[in-house]
């Protein structure tokens, strides 16, 4: 590594040129792996794994229906000869086994698809015409197949055409646990399942990462918080073999556990502390928030945590408890603009609830159905109104007045508190919140399917249920959203427990074994893993949905102990990670970087709960776009609430936390079960200049300056160590001891900086080195 | 040293040049390259992955100058003498043909038709109609496009201005802004492709908020929201170094970063780190980048004073149109400014007149300094609202003051420049001004033409988000070809 600086710029220079390329391995998409023995091979769409064969013009063996043919067919015929029925074309439809193969209206000697024989198949003469008004896709489509999609669809018809059914709405089955050639390497089942793919590729998994490293890793990822130095140590000097289950336990019944899976859970809730129109109010829903934390903290099974959220009312005597579980669904947006339709935002809202249920949950975007019937999934826009209907009985308004808090809503004092809700912190200065809640106490409304979704257009009624394709509601259920939640948890259901390990598997891992965390239908992407998948999905089913006890297996895995390091030939293989030879190395959330932070530097102030509350943001930003009324004007908090976990910070829908904001947190306009990963400049500029940051650098400076009796030498690598989890080594150390001197030198001979504050020469000089140290990339990575 | 990065050169360009076929999904990819770096703009198209341009475009950037709340095209524009001769009688239905009205008026018990209190004259030899309240606007007709035929579904602000930025009336998906950064990348690589500037009016300074979400990034990715530049001693979040710091000391302590990051690099491998640390330059770069731009005091005196003297107020509607001709300048693709104020309804006559003269001077001297600098050719301005306003009062109608509400149905823009005609004016409304004769504009259709200009087909230009291919224009939208030169 050459270290003068001539050749060092050269390098950042030739970065520029670099980083184009090197940021499309960010994403998740693409593939490149080439052995195809395997169908699992895809993380994202098959389209797109079909394309990168094309380059090898390598055609598989065994043409698979799921996962060579739909997707081509979804993504390209879908839309005209798909399952809604009002844009289909030729009366033809490619998402049924019997729309595919029956003979076309126009001609009864004509066949779509004649198994066996593509040259009989009209779909063949199609897709191969080279006549503008004959070819499909039609040109005006802007929709082409490539050369290499064409010969997979002719070869799936050589070899008869096998139809399956899209694999997430067949029930999980539960496989044994294949064998591996090093069982050895394997610490529980979910290693089997990677060290077989592993084994297919003829790669072997990385080494385990440091004990640093690792400890780091499993601090952030259940707790959201970096591990202290004595942590470190601890886990350092413990020789013993359950070390490290030993640190999984603790972190597993500390209550940062809760705060930090509520963070995610927020997201997937739409969770916000205004209202999120227009002026967008004020509304109280953090004692929701609260009992989220809570619930996960004590562990409340995953289908009761659901159930209880969806329909805790409408259980048999009903505790408060689970009524105010129910806030989940009037986490909404709710205008209070003067003048609007009141019938237009309430239809809206209720489409927020069926949506939200619909994907967080089930995993499938059902809101596509809203207009029309769903282009690519099987859910006509009945369906989608009979399961919108479930959310349609809510007597509510959909204009709100200014201060008013929307119906219906329960009243909570300190007495509630006190007998049943004691997860909520109630300050003393607030004597009574009211919470909105669900309640079907409009019983009488009719749900009618609404033309092109037009709260104004309502068409036929329809009666209250679910798609049928994924499960047909069965008539012992009781038509309200308990006995939704009930079809949700059965056990036939096919999607419901996938959905949930998977999204916990994104949490731990970084991408879901199916990447589309959000769509689980034909135009999602399919599983990398689909045997592990399913294994999990039923083991957590029969282990009583118990979320703690996942996660333990997952950070327990010998797949994710290992380090995050890419050799070369990884990174030329398998560049998105797909096969899991190497932990992902992955960037830590907006909420984590300003904790780490707080943590780091002592600042942090470790209370549970309570009202949502304001740290520092740059002055103007709620005043600039204000109309005068409502929250006109940011006022940041002071004393401890300056210094609360970020899940805390006070979300104003339409000016939200600007550093959340540049650090990836969807705007919670709606629900979202996955964030962006990106990397920005103005992310850099934050890091280098967010005043909590610098205050959090200077904080950490003078706690490390009070030892007198410490050498500059392990100052340095105390602070270090306090940022990153682990030790400098020698060169950096010397470099940053050497840089340590240069700042004080700095200050003797400039009298601006000394002016500029009340710093002493050493605290000046160790704050710029914090600062620095917050600004590698490793102060923002997990490990 | 040289040796890694060549290898990393190359390995990269492999893999990027593998997901270049990947369709969709190398699409996606390939839009996280750095769309401030000029790598992603004009001169590399094909690197966005994307193929956009379609075609040659006729504007390489746009500047627009949003009016929040709802400007009254019948004060400002759309001269409606019959609405002077009829005032105080009632709407008739058939010319209200059961449109639905927002609940501000809908209780009201009459409609009483109200034509502007302002005198109205034709100038220029387009012999366009401008009111009295814009004079400066008056004798720059002939550089501007009207569209006197814009109509909208939404009738209520939160919606409508949504549905202008996003192209739908719920909250989620990217702005146009956004759409732009993402489809052409940058010319600049020293400041950010989508820039936003806020002013509030004088005529009614509080009456409709704005939303961050309007320049965000929807389900793009977050490299395209729109940044916003303030005035004060943070022109950009953060971008000011902590008191006391010299740049100095900024540049040695990037250098430590950027080599232990290196270091980092060399140990793990991860190419992310390489994307950081150009992230960190960018970063630099943008400390003097836009302190520059937004330091109007190299600009002569005859300039300033041809934006007027607000010009000199930071913040001003007058000054954020100086900065977006400096803007232009630098080649920043996308320009937005929102100026509020425009709602209404009540006393309009004295707080439209205040409205007026808050943007009157300074978008006219935008668009001849455009001009007289050879940049309004390849630069589109386009001005105008959410929504029109009612022909007939709101509220009480007097002598002297009246009110108008949101209308949907019809109201006017105007465009200048990169690629629309000049001294033209498209669309006509009945006498009543309520309805539209001639030539409808919707919405959809004012998208498809801005990108068309911009060199995008409005139909093609996509990008999948939870299995569905997502547009500006949803599923509409036509280019109306007949403003273009």
């Amino acid at each position: 590594m050459a270290k003068d600086k001539k050749n060092s710029n050269r390098f950042v220079l030739a970065l520029y040129f670099i980083v184009p390329f090197a940021i499309v391995l960010l994403v998740k998409y693409g593939l490149s792996i080439s052995d195809y023995s395997n169908k699992y091979i895809s993380n994202a769409t098959s389209a797109e794994h079909s394309d990168l064969n094309e380059k090898t013009n390598k055609l598989p063996d065994t043409i698979d229906y799921i996962f060579d043919v739909k997707p081509i067919l979804s993504d390209r015929c879908y839309l005209c000869h798909g399952p809604d029925e009002g844009t289909r074309e030729a009366g033809l439809r490619l998402d049924t086994k019997d729309g595919a193969y029956k003979a076309l209206a126009s001609n009864l000697e004509n066949y779509t698809i004649v198994p066996g024989k593509p040259e009989q198949s009209r779909l063949v003469y199609k897709i191969t015409n080279t006549d503008p008004q004959q070819v499909m896709p039609p040109p005006n489509s802007n929709l082409t197949l490539s050369e290499y999609e064409k010969q997979v669809l002719i070869k799936w018809i050589e070899q008869g055409a096998a139809w399956k059914s899209h694999w997430s709405f067949v029930a999980p089955q539960k496989k044994e646990v294949p064998k591996i050639i090093n069982e050895k390497w394997a610490t529980n089942e979910v290693d089997y399942f990677i060290a077989k793919r592993l084994d297919l590729e003829e790669l072997k998994p990385s080494k385990e990462a440091s004990k640093e490293q690792l400890i780091r890793r499993v601090y952030f990822d259940l707790t959201g918080l970096p591990p202290s130095l004595e942590d470190i140590d601890a886990f350092l000097s413990d020789k013993t073999n359950n070390a490290y289950e030993k640190v999984v336990d603790k972190l597993l019944t500390s209550n940062a556990y809760g705060e930090r899976m509520a963070a995610t859970w927020l997201d997937l809730s739409r969770y916000a502390d205004t209202h999120g129109y227009q002026d967008d109010l004020e509304r109280i829903m953090w004692p929701w928030r609260d009992w989220v934390i809570s619930a996960f903290n004590r562990n409340i099974p995953y289908d009761e945590f659901v159930k209880w959220q969806l329909a805790g009312d409408l259980i048999p005597n009903a505790t408060p408890e689970q009524i105010v579980a129910t806030a989940f669904n009037r986490n909404h947006k709710i205008t209070q603009e003067g003048g609007v339709i009141d019938e237009e935002y309430r239809v809206e809202y209720v489409m927020d609830r069926a949506n939200t249920t619909s994907k967080a949950i089930l995993g499938l975007t059902m809101e596509c159905a809203r207009c029309h019937d769903h282009k690519y999934d099987p859910i006509s826009q009945k369906e989608f109104y009979s399961f919108y209907g479930f959310f349609n009985k809510v007597g509510e308004k959909g204009q709100i007045d200014y201060g008013e808090i929307p119906e219906p809503n329960i009243k909570i004092t300190q007495k509630e508190i006190d007998e049943a809700l004691a997860f909520i912190n109630l300050p003393d200065s607030i004597k009574e919140i009211k919470l909105m809640v669900m309640k079907d106490n409009a019983p009488n409304r009719k749900t009618h399917i609404l033309k092109r979704g037009q709260y104004d257009a309502p068409d036929k009624e329809v009666e209250l249920g679910t798609p049928n394709v994924i499960l047909k509601y069965s008539d012992s259920l009781p038509k309200n959203r308990l006995g939704l939640a009930n079809w949700i948890f059965n056990k036939d259901n096919a999607l419901t427990a996938r959905v949930a390990v998977n999204r916990m598997w994104q949490h731990i891992f970084g991408v879901g074994i199916v990447s589309t965390s959000d769509d689980f239908g034909n135009q999602g992407a399919l599983p990398s893993h689909p045997e592990l998948l399913d294994w999990l999905a039923v083991t957590f089913r029969e282990e009583g949905w118990d979320m703690k006890k996942m996660y333990k297996r997952l950070v327990m895995s010998s797949t994710y102990k290992q380090t995050s390091k890419i050799p070369p030939n990884l990174l030329e293989i398998d560049p998105d990670n797909v096969l899991l030879a190497r932990y992902s190395r992955s960037k830590l959330t907006a909420e984590m970087i300003r904790d780490n932070a707080l943590a780091v530097s002592g600042l942090l102030v470790n209370k549970i709960g309570g009202p949502s509350v304001k740290p520092y943001q740059p002055p103007g930003l709620w005043a600039e776009t204000t109309s005068g009324q409502g929250l006109t004007k940011y006022i940041p908090d002071t004393g401890e609430n300056l210094y609360r976990r970020s899940l805390y910070t006070f979300w104003k829908r339409t000016v939200p936390p600007p550093t959340m904001m540049t650090f990836d947190a969807p705007t919670r306009d709606f629900c979202e079960v996955k964030r962006q990963k990106t990397s920005t400049p103005l992310q850099a500029l934050v890091m280098l200049n967010d005043p909590q940051l610098i205050e959090a650098a200077e904080h950490l400076a003078k706690t490390v300056l009070e030892d007198k009796t410490i050498s500059k030498d392990d100052r340095v690598k105390l602070i270090f160590r306090k940022i990153t989890s682990r030790f400098p080594t020698e060169e950096e150390l010397t470099e940053l001891v050497q840089y340590v001197k240069t700042v004080e030198t700095d200050f003797e001979s400039n009298s601006n900086i000394a002016k500029s504050g009340s710093a002493s020469k050493t605290e000046y000089a160790y704050t710029l080195l914090s600062s620095l140290i917050f600004n590698l990339d490793e102060a923002i990575i997990k490990g | 040293m040289e040796e890694l990065s060549k290898h990393f050169l190359n390995n990269n360009r492999r893999h990027f040049l593998k997901k270049m076929g990947l369709g969709i999904g190398g699409l996606a990819a390939a839009s996280l390259l750095d769309p401030f770096s000029s790598l992603a703009g004009d001169n590399n198209l094909n690197l966005t992955g994307l193929n956009l341009p379609h075609f040659a475009p006729k504007a390489k950037r746009v500047i627009y100058l949003f009016q929040s709340g709802g400007p009254s095209q019948l004060d400002l524009f759309d001269y409606k003498p019959l609405l002077n001769k009829m005032r105080g009688q009632d709407l008739p239905d058939s010319v209200r043909q059961g449109q639905r009205l927002t609940g501000m008026t809908s209780g009201q018990e009459s409609f009483p038709l109200v034509g502007s209190n302002f005198k109205f004259d034709q100038y220029g030899e387009s012999r366009a109609w401008v009111s009295s309240i814009m004079p400066y606007t008056a004798k720059v007709v002939d550089e501007l496009c009207f569209i006197k035929s814009m109509h909208t579904e939404a009738i209520n602000h939160d919606p409508a201005i949504t549905f202008f930025q996003t192209g739908s009336q719920q909250p989620g998906r990217p702005s146009i802004g956004s759409w732009m950064s993402y489809g052409l990348g940058s010319l600049n690589e020293n400041l950010p492709t989508f820039s936003v500037l806020l002013s509030r009016g004088t005529g009614r300074p509080f009456s409709q908020p704005l939303y961050s979400r309007l320049w965000g990034n929807g389900f793009l990715s977050s490299l395209h929201q729109g940044v916003q530049f303030r005035s004060g001693k943070d022109p950009v979040l953060y971008l000011k170094d902590p008191e006391g710091m010299t740049r100095s000391q900024r540049r040695a302590m990037l250098d430590h970063i950027s080599e232990l990051n290196q270091k980092q690099e060399a140990e793990f491998g991860d190419p992310e780190i390489n994307s950081r640390i150009a992230q960190y330059e960018m970063a630099y770069r943008m400390q003097t980048s836009v302190p520059d731009t937004m330091n109007v005091e190299d600009e002569p005196e005859h300039i300033i004073q041809m934006y007027g003297v607000d010009a000199m107020t930071p913040g001003t509607y007058a000054a954020n149109c100086l900065l977006a001709r400096r803007m232009a300048e630098r080649d920043v693709r996308f320009i937005q400014l929102y100026h509020m104020g425009w709602d209404q309804h009540f006393d309009l006559p004295s707080q439209i007149e205040k409205q007026a003269k808050d943007i009157d001077q300074a978008t006219a001297a935008l668009i001849m300094d455009l001009k007289q600098r050879g940049l309004l050719e390849d630069t589109l301005v386009v001005w105008g609202g959410e929504f029109g306003r009612t022909n007939y009062s709101q509220g009480t109608l007097t002598d002297t003051n009246y009110g108008r509400d949101h209308h949907p149905k019809c109201f006017t823009m105007f465009m200048a420049g990169g690629g629309v005609k000049p001294g033209f004016t498209y669309g006509e409304t009945d006498d009543f001004g309520y309805n539209i004769n001639k030539d409808p504009m919707h919405v959809h259709d004012l998208q498809a033409t801005i990108m068309h200009l911009m060199g995008i087909d409005h139909t093609k230009f996509t990008h999948k988000h939870q299995g569905r291919r997502f547009r500006l224009t949803d599923v509409s939208g036509h280019v109306v070809h007949d403003i273009l030169t």
